[in-house]
């Protein structure tokens, strides 16, 4: 559904009288299948909005090629604009205007007729729950509101494929998992769709594959499940008292399921094993052959934020 | 065909928006009335003009032009506050036309002008100020074709300057001397051969010339079809070079 190879795109910023280049999308590959949910996880900064403008005909990439269903993207921008949709990240809707007056002009700004737009508009207020508030004024509605009213926007035409930028920024819990229904729902109408997030939990739960990005890369590329995989298996940690600790940590070191092995500083052990299922056993039985008393064992998956920590040498929390 | 289209869509969503709040039109209009009525009472001893009416035949043209070239200028600011609210990124990323977004929005204020200028108008002719309706007529057509290009220009540059802070003092230096050397408050007969000479450079110089002649009924002049060419070119070269910052990539 979409495919980029190369996607590249520098931009000039003046601090004083020095210019400076600045690389904010360096070769992005991309593969996104039809009917996915495809997720860009990066911190801010790290090329993810860029690259979906490019893609999104907004602006001309400095390089590189893309086919977006069907359409070169370099070669005929236009038609991509009728294949997809696009939100962008902050806002899309007049304060002034209604729901429903936002709704049909859009319809129209894609060359549909006036009576055609007015019922996609009904159909779409009615579909994101929004006909009680459709002839209020947009500067009337919640935060959780107008973002849906902005999703109905980018797929009033009914484009195959939709960009949505951040969409849960800036949502309380309960948009924002009202919000993960309603992009759920866009795939299960056979809707492409593409989003960014800088929220781990967000391209944990939601995504069906994410793509990592990070100053204008992407360094990792799989399903959520693959990607957490790829990293050394989980980490199992047990609760020693201080004393004990070193004693434990003999014991344990060169057990053939031990990948790694660390030290807490306030006791305690984090082990590093391929499966924690099949390792948490046999640590209770090396400890006790041993006549260590443990306080607690805990088996921890890794998250996404692991990975992004593997690949990148930091963790997205801190960036 | 697509086009039209495409523009009357903008035209008609942008119309629709002002006269939800229509109290614009007359804040436009409050200050070429207090020049109507404070200011241009003196004009009659200060020009020595016969009648009040002949000393309006000079003043209201001009005070028409002033009224195009402000009304146009400061229309960036609108379009600044509709970029902030992703309004035009959401329009660039349909395929309406470019020109559309720009032309639907201009074709706005230069209809929302010819009202201000009507009002302005039928003020004067109760100061007995008499104009032939043809003429009239061609007149606000050079009014028109002043706003088509201050507003084209306005919106262009406020695409370029992306900030409020930026568009307003570029705007009013950009229009001060514009205005002083047009003759728009008093004709250039009385300047100076020097600030003639400059202000011969200046295209609104001559599209004031030529709304005065028309006023003064004297169709015939070579200032009526050179100011309506002048500002019919330069608006359409407005037009043009906005329409390209529409379509070109707006952060």
């Amino acid at each position: 559904m979409i495919e980029t190879r190369g996607l590249r795109k520098s931009f000039r910023s003046r601090a004083g009288r020095e210019t400076k280049t600045v690389d904010a999308v360096r070769g992005v590959n991309l593969e996104v299948a039809e009917g996915e949910i495809f997720g860009f996880l990066g911190p801010n900064g790290a090329g993810k909005t860029t690259t979906l403008r490019m893609l999104a005909t907004l602006i001309e990439p400095d390089g590189g090629e893309a086919t977006i269903a069907g359409a070169d993207l370099r070669k005929a921008p236009a038609e991509v604009r009728r294949r997809i949709g696009y939100v962008p990240q902050g806002g899309s809707t007049w304060d002034e205007s209604t729901a429903r007056e936002e709704l049909v002009l859009h319809a129209r700004m894609y060359g549909i007729g006036k009576a055609d737009a007015q019922r996609r508009a009904a159909r779409a207020l009615d579909a994101f729950q929004l006909t009680e508030y459709a002839d209020r004024k947009c500067k009337t509605y919640s935060g959780g509101q107008r973002r849906r009213v902005e999703i109905a926007l980018g797929i009033i035409h009914e484009p195959r494929i939709v960009f949505l930028d951040e969409p849960t920024t800036g949502l309380d819990p309960q948009s924002r998992a009202h919000m993960w229904d309603e992009i759920r729902r866009l795939r299960r109408d056979g809707m492409t769709v593409f989003i960014t997030t800088h929220y781990l939990d967000e391209a944990d739960a939601l995504c069906d594959r994410i793509a990592i990005m990070d100053n204008g890369e992407v360094v990792a590329e799989g399903t959520p499940a693959e990607l957490k995989r790829e990293i050394s298996g989980d980490v199992v940690l047990v609760g020693l008292d201080l004393a004990v600790t070193p004693q434990a940590a003999q014991a344990l070191d060169g057990e053939p399921y031990v990948n790694k092995l660390e030290t807490a500083d306030e006791g305690g052990l984090r082990l590093y094993v391929d499966e924690g299922a099949t390792a948490i056993p046999q640590v209770l039985r090396r400890l006790d052959q041993a006549g260590l008393d443990l306080r607690s064992i805990e088996l921890h998956r890794p998250s996404l934020d692991d990975v992004f920590l593997t690949k990148t040498g930091r963790s997205l929390r801190e960036s | 065909m697509k086009f039209a289209r495409d523009t009357w869509l903008i035209f008609q969503r942008q119309t629709q928006l002002l006269l939800r709040n229509p109290v614009w039109v007359f804040v436009g209009v409050f200050q070429p009335v207090m020049y109507l009525l404070l200011f241009a009472p003196l004009l009659k001893p200060a020009l020595n003009a016969p009648t009040q009416a002949a000393a309006y035949k000079i003043f209201v043209p001009g005070l028409l032009v002033l009224l195009a070239i402000f009304g146009g200028l400061f229309q960036g600011f609108g379009l600044i506050a509709e970029l902030r609210a992703g309004v035009i990124e959401r329009s660039r990323v349909t395929p309406i036309s470019r020109l559309a977004l720009l032309l639907g929005r201009s074709l706005r204020d230069v209809v929302s002008l010819i009202v201000q200028a009507v009002i302005i108008t039928l003020l004067a002719l109760l100061f007995d100020l008499r104009v032939f309706i043809g003429d009239l007529l061609l007149a606000y057509l050079m009014l028109a074709l002043i706003a088509l290009m201050t507003s084209a220009v306005s919106y262009g540059v406020a695409l370029k300057v992306k900030s409020e802070d930026a568009l307003a003092p570029l705007m009013n230096t950009v229009a001060q001397p514009v205005l002083l050397l047009s003759g728009i408050l008093l004709p250039l007969t009385f300047a100076p051969g020097w600030l003639q000479a400059i202000a011969d450079w200046n295209p609104f110089s001559w599209a004031v010339d030529g709304t005065r002649a028309l006023f003064a009924g004297d169709l015939g002049s070579d200032k009526v079809w050179q100011g309506l060419t002048i500002t019919a070119v330069l608006a359409a070269a407005g037009v043009v070079w906005a329409a390209r910052q529409f379509a070109r990539s707006v952060r």
